[in-house]
This record gives structure tokens, C-alpha cells and sequence, in this order.
């Protein structure tokens, strides 16, 4: 038997008092970190441990041969926590940056307010210069909550192709909103190549999650490493451009408005692709001066330098469209070598309208390449629309049209660089809201045929049409970047052969032979002849409503095995041949030879400004 | 008795205790998956993650706590001496034959399954402390004489009751390794005491604890001496001035240095991680990435969780490991973080319940055996919950000891299984046995 120990029963309840007292103290200190103190919510996000972003490199881009056209360089952001700036030298930090109390404490402010966060961080100073960089980093300790990013931004070896590179600047808030991969503040491709090969470019940004004590220092990573990643650098584009090529045709243009495109036909790479005037890319990286730069260039509302001419400026074609009449006539068998059509100074069943010039009557189909007959080309469209194939003229326009599309003019080509225009083609109901259903025939919309009216092209679809006559009968999509990544990528679409209407290969000798004959005695732009190189040719005046005619030339060359494909516009510059057909030989000349046996002809157009109407040598178009 | 169903296996069984038991279990299992949930084992079944694991645990608990309610309860009384004299033996043959994990000695095991003798330590302990104070007639004395001759004949059972605590504690201490396994039969104190342990002992005991850690937190250690030497001084002030108080003054005031010089001299005798966790505590060092990074990234997973927490599998600390050992000694901070101030309120008020549940269960046996087996039972849970809680919350020393029912591990879950059920047995039997 146990002795019931009765005096001591009390005890239960000292036992179960200490029990529930402990656990009240606790329950207390819960509360306490739970729910008043939020000095634990706050350092769970951030506290103790901070997620430096690690920007991944953006990939390099080459030229042909494999000069650098854009690398990166580094720079610094200075980041701002504004929770944690307590005890920061406030004074001292705004000495090194150069600001006074009202613009720091706005600057807080503004990283306090939404969509900025006190406890996140946020760009305080964009792009440190080198000097506050060093004079910074020295006293960082003392700028609690302040911490400096690294990040990079683009820099061009050489001033040029400012168009086809684009340009790089911060996301924009919907976009950080959609996708996640960008955070507000990150960089993105916004135009040309930095656009359309952005998710090649960026690569992969890191993460390394860093301790740091109560003093903002960093004292080590969390777990020795162990959960950061680290950034994967872009890939590098290794593109088809002649960097060469291409400083060479911007000193051509220089004081000129207008494009040139060039294109490799054997492969559809696009070897420079000039849009004039242009600037410095390097003026649109950096922070302060990109602004600046940009409301500069965005404000020059006469030469508009920010506007990609080569891919978005619909010009009428002019003469050059002629080529394309050739070739749809003679495949149809309604004109062959030796048909001649009457030119008295215009074409006569409309009068005289449009009118031609004096080349020295009729010619043959060779010779109205090489003189560029307007009347010739107005019967070869009145032909191929009017044709006894079709019953209706309007199937013949539209069969006219089919034809010219797939030419590529009036559709977007599919390039590789982003905003191309498609230029236009006018379709049949078109003409029948302006002109009426029965309003309308072949010869009310004849010149057409000679590329004017409503008809425009952008000049790479310009530079195209050269190419696929160059090779005879197909193209490949142009493009500017020929591998991406070091396995030197090509998308297969940039591989595929497109064949136009156009299959007759008689039909693109004779019209080459025309072309070739335009540099001969007699031709349009038999000024620019090459001793050594046979150039095929031809010439464009183009009207327009904006002032004086546009100077286009078309060429390829060699004429037996063809390197290269031009399309040069110069804005109401007149006739074709004086101004297009010199720059457009000369950078052939450049290309295939390295340099110009014409150093006149060279200075000559270097020192043209077109733009401020001086050295104006145009000669007369009839 | 009168009811039919009185062989049946649950009768007279506490319905009460089990359905908190059941109902810990099972927020503890879901709590170990999200502390160590990773996308690409999401199956709670898995069996190669430690939820998966843990279920295996689970239902070896099962059938261990349907074994116990099988045995008749006299097999436990009766087999009490030998329980605690096989696991004691145990305790000290893992020391050689038990595999060596992160260099404590205190696992035997096969493949992946691992068990701590030193975990079953707790209810052999508790069911020999309950037959060694239930037979005797005057369990603990409670009168309290300075006679060294009075001493040995009044605290002989006292002795005895407080070696059967201390000789595992050194055991697991010395031979294991395990701090916070031997740490855990200081607990059983709290038996004694219900049993009639002396207040004046129980006084001693927390002075010297007291003074041991104003030792530990005053650095200098003649300061003290000289305080303490005052404060002895001007005790005469109060107490009359003569040869027989000057001496008790004096063996007081040599006790107490002792316990100061004794208390610094441990300190420096302690290992280099152990100074830490005492100097964090003390706040006479403040390391967020050492020592104190536990306890920091514990409390900012607590204290992130806000009033209703993050929600079930969102909590980015546990989430993302900045918790260490959080499926098993920091499990609470996984509730805290995505339960909140309702969630961690919520655990502790269940072990809190199940604590006080067993306390009135022992308190209506008829059976000193029993009850004191109760108290037992009570008093190792308590500790565990008062420790490991108070570790995660920053106001216990982080000692390595698991929350009842609710951390990862099959020692752990298996021996608190027993423990209870147990007692649940006692109980259910406590109207049939009569001692």
C-alpha cells in the first residue's frame, strides 16, 4: 500500500500554474514578434539577407569579318533602400553626387512612392561616371541603405549603323508587368537588332543572395553560394554587315537624305543598310546624355534622324520599276528582244502623258532599258493589263499585280529587323472607290508601269527586287544577322529560296543586258561607267509631292557573278544618275576592290549637302 | 466496470489525450512536408523524402500505441527495473557499436532508419522512478537540516531517486555526446518535487543556478566574489552576531564562490560552439551569421508570419532553407511562418492541453505508481515544449531537442508514443488495479 502523500496534492496546482505560466510568457512573446513588432516581417524580405541581381552580359554583335561593331562597358548604378538609410552621411553622399538636400530628399521620396517600394530597392543614380564611381565605392559604408549595382551598357568601336543596331533602353512598366523576366529599371532591345534579337542578347540574369549585418556591410554569402545562380551572358550575333561598307556609304551620304540597302543575292545577307542623316549610336547608352540626346534627335523634325529610312520610307520606285514591266511582259510572250514601241516625247495614246525624254525615238527592248523610255513602258503595262488572256483588264491587273508581289514589293518581307514597312500595290477595289466601278482602264493608271502614282516600295524591298534579278529568278529573306551564338545559328527561314512569278530566263538576260547597257554610251548612267567591273544598272527619277524628284539607282555586280545588290535613294536629289549611280559605284568599287579609282567622283559626293541646297549640279529631267 | 465491452481494447482508454495525440501527429506530418517541400518530390507520399519517411514513422507509432493497449498494464510496473537496466545498457553500447553522426554517438540503426536508444530513455526512467517511489513509505523527505548525519539518513531515498536521473544523464552526456538527450531528465525534477522534494532544496538548487549565470554574465569574476562578500557582510546586520551564524554565514558565502569560480572554470571548460550558444543567449554577443543565425533566421521565420501567417506551403524562410534543422528541432518556425500568431497559439495551447490533460489524469489515479508515471509523462513533454519553443522564440538556449509529436524523426515520435500510451494503459486500468 502507498501512504497517499494528501499534503502534497496543493502541489499539482504549483505544477500546473508553472506549466500555464511559462506557456503565457510565451504566448505573450509570439504576440509580441508576430504581430506588434514588424522588425521580422521586414527582415525576412530584406534584412539580413539581400538578393544582388547579377546582369547577365549582353551579347556582342560582329561584322562579317568579324569586327566588333558594339561590346559593352561597364557601369555603375547607385541602388537605394530607403528603410534601411537610417544614419546614412546624407550630407556627404550629396556632395559626391553633386545634388543639394531638396533634389535627395525628392529622390527618396520618389523611391518610397509606388511603384517603388521603402523596403525594395530603387535606382537612386543612374550610371555613375567613373570618378563618382571610385570616390563612392571608397565611402560606401557610411551611405546606409545605399549599395551600387553593376550592370553594363552598350559601346560602338565605331560611330555607325545607328538604324540597323538599334538601341537599348529601360523596360517599359507594362512590359515588367507581363513578363517576368524584367524587373522595372532593367534594359531591353527597343529598336533594330537590340530589338529583334533580344532574348538571343540578354542572356540570363543571376541572383546571389548576400548576408549582411546591421551595418548594410556584406559579410558573406548565404549558405557559402549555394542558391545563387549565375548570369549566362547573351549570345553574340555574328552579323552579315560590312562594317566597312557601311562607314563608307554613311561618309557618301553625309548631307543627304535618304537610304541605301545592299544585299549578298547568292545568300539574302544584307551587307549595309544606311539611312541618312544619322548620329552616333553611342549618344543613346548613357543615362543623362541619352535623354538629352534623344529629345534632340526626336525633336529634328526636318531631317528626323531617329526615322529608319531604309526600312520604313515608302518612296515611289520611279524608272527602276520598269525592270519588273520587262520581265512580267516577255514571261507573258507579249514582248520579246526585238519589239519596239514609238516615243514621241511622252506616250502617245494619252497624249504625250507621261511624258519621256530625249533619247533618240523608238528603241528596242535593250535599248528602252538602258535609256529608261517611259512611253516604252507604258505600252508593256498597257499590254500586260489589257492582255487577250484576260477578258476582263481588271483580271489583267490583278494578274499584273500577283506578279509585282511576288517581286515582294507591297508585303512585308519578313526581315530580321523589326518595323519594316510593306510599301504599296494598289489593288483593283482601290481603283474602283477612286475612279468608280467602270471609272477606270489600263491607261488611266498607267504610270504605274513606270513606277510612280501610288505605287511605293521601301528600299530594302528596293535592294531585293536587284537581288532575285541578279540571281534570276528567286531571293532568300534578307537579313542582317547570319549565326547566332557560337555555333553560328541561322533560322531556317533565312534559308529558303523564294521563287517570284518570273521564271523566263531569257527574259533576265535581256533585261540584265538592258541593265548592263545603262553604264554603256547612251545608257542613263553611262557617267559612272567601271573600267574593271561590269555593273548592271538602272536609273530612277522618282516624283513626289515633298519638292524635287528622289535620285534612285538600282545595281548589282559583277554582271556575271554577282556579289552584291544596291538600292540607293537620295531624296530630291533629280535625276537618278547624278547622284545615286555615283555613290552606289563607288562603294561597289569599295566592296569588291577595297578602294575607288575615282577619287574626283569620291570627293565630289563627300562634299555634296544636298540637304542645304549647296553644290547642286542636277541635270534636267524631261 | 459493469460495461460489456470492458476487454474491448479502448475501454476506460482517455478519448480525450488520444485525439490530441492523433491530432498532433498529423499537423506535425503536414508541417514536416512543407518545411522540406520541393516541386519536384510534391507527393506527400514520397517515400524518398522525409514526409514520405515520416509516415513510415507514423504508422510504427501506430501499431506500437495499439501493442501497448494490448499488454496488460501489470507487465509495466512489474517489468520497470528491467526496462530502465536494459536501456541503460543500451545507452552505453552505442557508444561502441553505434554509428557516428555528425559526431555524436547516439544512433543504432539499419539503412536509412536510424533510432536514439538514449530517446527511449525517457519512459524507462519514468516508469523507474514511479516503482522506486511508490514502494517507498516516505517517498522524498521534505524537513531540511544542516546535520551532514541527518542529511544521509533523510535524503537516502532523495539519493537514490536523483541517481536514477543523474547516472543516464552523464551516461548520454559523456558517452553520446547528446546535450539536449541528457539535458531532458532534468525534467523528471519536477516528479520529485510532486512528490514531496523539499522547497528549500528546490531554492538551492535555482540560487545556484542564479548564481551561475550572474557568473557567466558579469565577466568579472572578483567583482562578484566581492559583491557576494558585502552582501554576506551586511547579512549581520539582520542576523544576530555569533560564532554559529559567522560559520553558516561563512559556509554560505564559500558555497556561493565556489559555485562562481566553479561556474567560470565549466564555462571555460566548455566547447568553443557551446560558449557561443551560451554568450548569444546572454546577449553578450550579438553574430547573425554565426551562433546566432539560428536563432535569428528562426525568429524571422516566427515573426514574418504575421498574425495569420503566410499560408500552407508559402513561407518563403522555410521555404527556401534559411531555417536550419527545420523539420526537425525548428519545425515550429514552419507553423509560425505559414500559420501565424493563430497557427503558433494553436500548437502550443494543444501540447499545452494534452500537458494539463495528463496532469488531471495522474492526480485521479488511485495508484502512486501511476501518477507518478503521469507526472513523468507530463513533465518530459513540458520540458520539450518549454525548450524547444522557447529556442525558436529566442528565450531558451538553442538545444537540440524535438517538439513533441510535431518534429521529424522515429525515436523521437516513437518514444513520446510510448511514454503516453503508457500512461493511457495506467489509466484505463485504474479502476482494476489496486496498489
Amino acid at each position: 500500500m502507498s501512504i497517499n502523500n494528501s499534503h502534497l496534492t496543493d502541489r499539482k496546482y504549483f505544477i500546473g500554474g508553472f506549466f500555464i505560466l511559462i506557456i503565457l510568457i510565451y504566448a505573450v512573446r509570439l504576440f509580441y514578434i508576430q504581430v506588434v513588432d514588424d522588425q521580422y516581417q521586414i527582415a525576412s524580405d530584406s534584412n539580413a539577407f539581400r538578393y544582388q541581381t547579377e546582369y547577365a552580359v549582353r551579347g556582342y554583335i560582329f561584322d562579317r569579318k568579324g569586327k566588333l561593331l558594339v561590346f559593352n562597358e561597364p557601369s555603375y548604378d547607385l541602388m537605394i533602400i530607403p528603410r534601411e538609410t537610417k544614419g546614412c552621411d546624407t550630407l556627404a553622399l550629396c556632395e559626391i553626387l553633386d545634388i543639394n538636400k531638396e533634389e535627395y530628399l525628392k529622390r527618396v521620396k520618389k523611391a518610397c512612392q509606388h511603384p517603388n517600394s521603402p523596403r525594395k530597392e530603387s535606382i537612386f543614380e543612374k550610371q555613375l561616371s567613373q570618378e563618382t564611381y571610385a570616390v563612392l565605392q571608397e565611402k560606401i559604408y557610411r551611405f546606409n541603405g545605399f549599395f551600387v549595382q553593376k550592370r553594363t551598357v552598350r559601346k560602338y568601336p565605331r560611330p555607325i549603323a545607328a538604324h540597323l543596331m538599334g538601341y537599348v533602353g529601360e523596360v517599359s512598366k507594362e512590359k515588367a508587368k507581363k513578363d517576368s523576366t524584367y524587373k522595372e529599371g532593367d534594359y531591353i532591345g527597343i529598336s533594330g537588332i537590340e530589338k529583334s534579337y533580344e532574348e538571343e542578347l540578354r542572356g540570363k540574369k543571376g541572383i546571389q543572395i548576400q548576408i549582411t549585418d546591421v551595418n548594410n556591410k556584406v559579410v558573406g554569402r548565404y549558405k557559402d553560394g549555394k542558391y545563387d545562380t549565375l548570369a549566362i551572358p547573351g549570345k553574340p550575333l555574328y552579323s552579315s554587315i560590312d562594317a566597312d561598307l557601311q562607314e563608307y556609304g554613311e561618309l557618301l551620304m553625309r548631307g543627304k537624305k535618304g537610304a541605301i540597302v545592299a544585299i549578298e543575292p547568292s545568300t539574302g545577307e544584307i551587307l549595309c543598310l544606311i539611312s541618312s542623316p544619322s548620329y552616333d549610336p553611342n549618344i543613346l547608352v548613357s543615362g543623362k546624355e541619352r535623354s538629352r540626346s534623344f529629345a534632340k534627335l526626336y525633336a529634328d523634325t526636318e531631317n528626323v534622324p531617329l526615322f529608319n529610312r531604309a526600312l520604313t520610307a515608302m518612296y515611289p520606285p520611279g524608272s527602276i520599276f520598269k525592270l519588273i514591266d520587262a520581265l512580267i511582259a516577255q514571261n507573258d510572250g507579249l514582248i520579246n528582244r526585238g519589239t519596239v514601241y514609238p516615243c514621241a516625247m511622252g506616250y502617245p495614246p494619252m497624249g504625250g502623258k507621261p511624258k519621256c525624254h530625249a533619247h533618240g525615238g523608238g528603241r528596242d527592248l535593250v535599248g528602252s532599258i538602258a535609256a529608261s523610255c517611259n512611253s516604252y513602258y507604258s505600252y508593256v503595262f498597257r499590254d500586260i493589263v489589257d492582255q487577250k488572256k484576260y477578258p476582263d483588264f481588271k483580271d489583267g491587273y490583278n494578274h499584273w499585280r500577283d506578279m509585282v508581289m511576288s517581286f515582294g514589293p507591297g508585303t512585308r518581307l519578313g526581315t530580321d529587323l523589326p518595323y519594316d514597312k510593306p510599301g504599296n500595290v494598289p489593288s483593283a477595289p482601290y481603283y474602283d472607290k477612286v475612279f468608280g466601278k467602270n471609272g477606270w482602264r489600263s491607261n488611266t493608271i498607267v504610270s504605274l508601269g513606270i513606277g510612280q502614282a501610288e505605287l511605293t516600295l521601301v528600299p530594302l524591298q528596293m535592294a531585293n527586287v536587284v537581288a532575285t534579278i541578279a540571281n534570276k529568278g528567286f531571293y532568300y529573306t534578307p537579313h542582317c544577322i547570319k549565326g547566332v551564338g557560337k555555333e553560328k545559328h541561322l533560322d531556317k527561314r533565312f534559308k529558303e529560296k523564294h521563287y517570284v512569278g518570273v521564271q523566263n530566263q531569257e527574259a533576265y538576260n535581256i533585261v540584265i543586258e538592258g541593265m548592263q547597257h545603262a553604264l554603256e554610251p547612251g545608257g542613263t548612267a553611262f557617267a559612272n561607267r567601271l573600267k574593271d567591273i561590269v555593273v548592271c544598272g538602272k536609273t530612277g527619277t522618282a516624283e513626289n509631292p515633298h519638292g524635287k524628284s528622289h535620285a534612285v539607282f538600282l545595281a548589282f555586280a559583277p554582271m556575271d557573278n554577282p556579289k552584291i545588290a544596291f538600292a540607293c535613294i537620295v531624296e530630291n536629289a533629280g535625276f537618278g544618275g547624278v547622284w545615286s549611280a555615283p555613290i552606289v559605284t563607288l562603294m561597289i568599287e569599295k566592296y569588291l576592290k577595297g578602294k575607288t579609282d575615282r577619287p574626283e567622283v569620291e570627293k565630289r559626293v563627300m562634299e555634296a549637302d544636298l540637304i542645304h541646297g549647296q553644290n547642286l549640279l542636277s541635270t534636267g529631267f524631261h | 466496470m459493469q460495461s460489456r465491452n470492458q476487454n474491448s481494447l479502448f475501454y476506460g482508454v482517455d478519448r480525450v489525450s488520444i485525439m490530441l495525440y492523433v491530432v498532433m501527429v498529423i499537423m506535425g506530418w503536414l508541417n514536416i512536408y512543407a518545411a522540406v517541400y520541393n516541386d519536384e518530390h510534391s507527393n506527400i507520399l514520397d517515400m524518398t523524402q522525409k514526409y514520405g519517411k515520416q509516415l513510415i514513422w507514423i504508422s510504427g507509432a501506430a501499431i506500437l500505441a495499439f501493442s501497448i493497449l494490448l499488454i496488460d498494464s501489470d507487465f509495466f510496473t512489474a517489468f520497470s527495473y528491467v526496462f530502465y537496466g536494459v536501456l541503460l545498457f543500451a545507452n552505453i553500447l552505442v557508444r561502441f557499436i553505434g554509428r557516428e553522426i555528425k559526431g555524436s554517438h547516439s544512433w543504432l540503426g539499419v539503412g536509412g532508419f536510424g533510432i536514439q536508444p538514449a530517446e527511449f530513455m525517457k519512459f524507462a526512467m519514468s516508469l523507474a522512478l514511479a516503482k522506486f517511489l511508490s514502494n517507498q513509505q516516505i517517498a522524498v523527505n521534505q524537513i531540511f537540516r544542516l546535520r551532514i548525519k541527518d542529511i544521509i539518513k533523510n535524503y537516502k531515498n532523495t539519493f537514490i531517486a536523483l541517481a536514477i536521473i543523474i547516472v543516464p544523464l552523464i551516461l548520454v552526456k559523456k558517452l553520446q555526446d547528446e546535450t539536449g538527450l541528457a539535458i531532458v531528465f532534468i525534467a523528471f525534477i519536477i516528479v520529485l518535487y510532486r512528490e514531496g522534494l523539499s522547497v528549500s532544496f528546490l531554492m538551492i538548487g535555482m540560487l545556484i543556478a542564479i548564481l551561475f549565470v550572474v557568473a557567466l554574465v558579469v565577466a568579472n569574476t572578483s567583482a562578484v566574489l566581492i559583491s557576494l562578500g558585502i552582501l554576506a557582510l551586511s547579512s549581520f546586520i539582520i542576523v544576530p552576531r555569533n560564532r554559529r551564524n559567522l560559520l553558516i554565514v561563512s559556509l554560505v558565502y564559500l558555497l556561493a564562490a565556489g559555485v562562481v569560480l566553479g561556474a567560470n572554470f565549466m564555462y571555460q571548460k566548455l566547447e568553443p560552439h557551446q560558449k557561443d550558444r551560451i554568450d548569444v543567449l546572454l546577449n553578450k554577443k550579438t553574430d547573425l551569421k554565426g551562433v546566432g543565425y539560428n536563432v535569428n533566421q528562426a525568429k524571422i521565420a516566427i515573426g514574418s508570419g504575421g498574425f495569420l501567417g503566410k499560408g500552407y506551403l508559402q513561407g518563403t524562410q522555410t521555404k527556401y532553407d534559411f531555417v536550419p534543422e527545420q523539420e526537425t528541432d525548428f519545425i515550429f518556425c514552419t507553423v509560425g511562418e505559414e500559420w501565424g500568431f493563430v497557427g503558433s497559439i494553436g500548437v502550443v495551447f494543444l501540447e499545452l492541453f494534452l500537458i494539463l490533460r495528463v496532469i488531471f489524469l495522474a492526480e485521479r489515479q488511485r495508484s502512486s505508481f501511476s501518477r507518478i508515471y503521469g507526472y513523468g509523462v507530463a513533465s518530459v513533454l513540458f520540458f520539450h515544449l518549454a525548450v524547444n519553443i522557447g529556442m525558436t522564440i529566442g528565450l531558451m538556449p538553442v538545444i537540440g531537442i524535438p517538439l513533441p509529436f510535431f518534429s521529424y524523426g522515429g525515436s523521437s515520435l516513437w518514444s513520446f508514443t510510448i511514454l503516453l500510451f503508457i500512461f493511457i494503459k495506467l489509466d484505463a486500468n485504474r479502476l482494476l488495479i489496486l496498489r
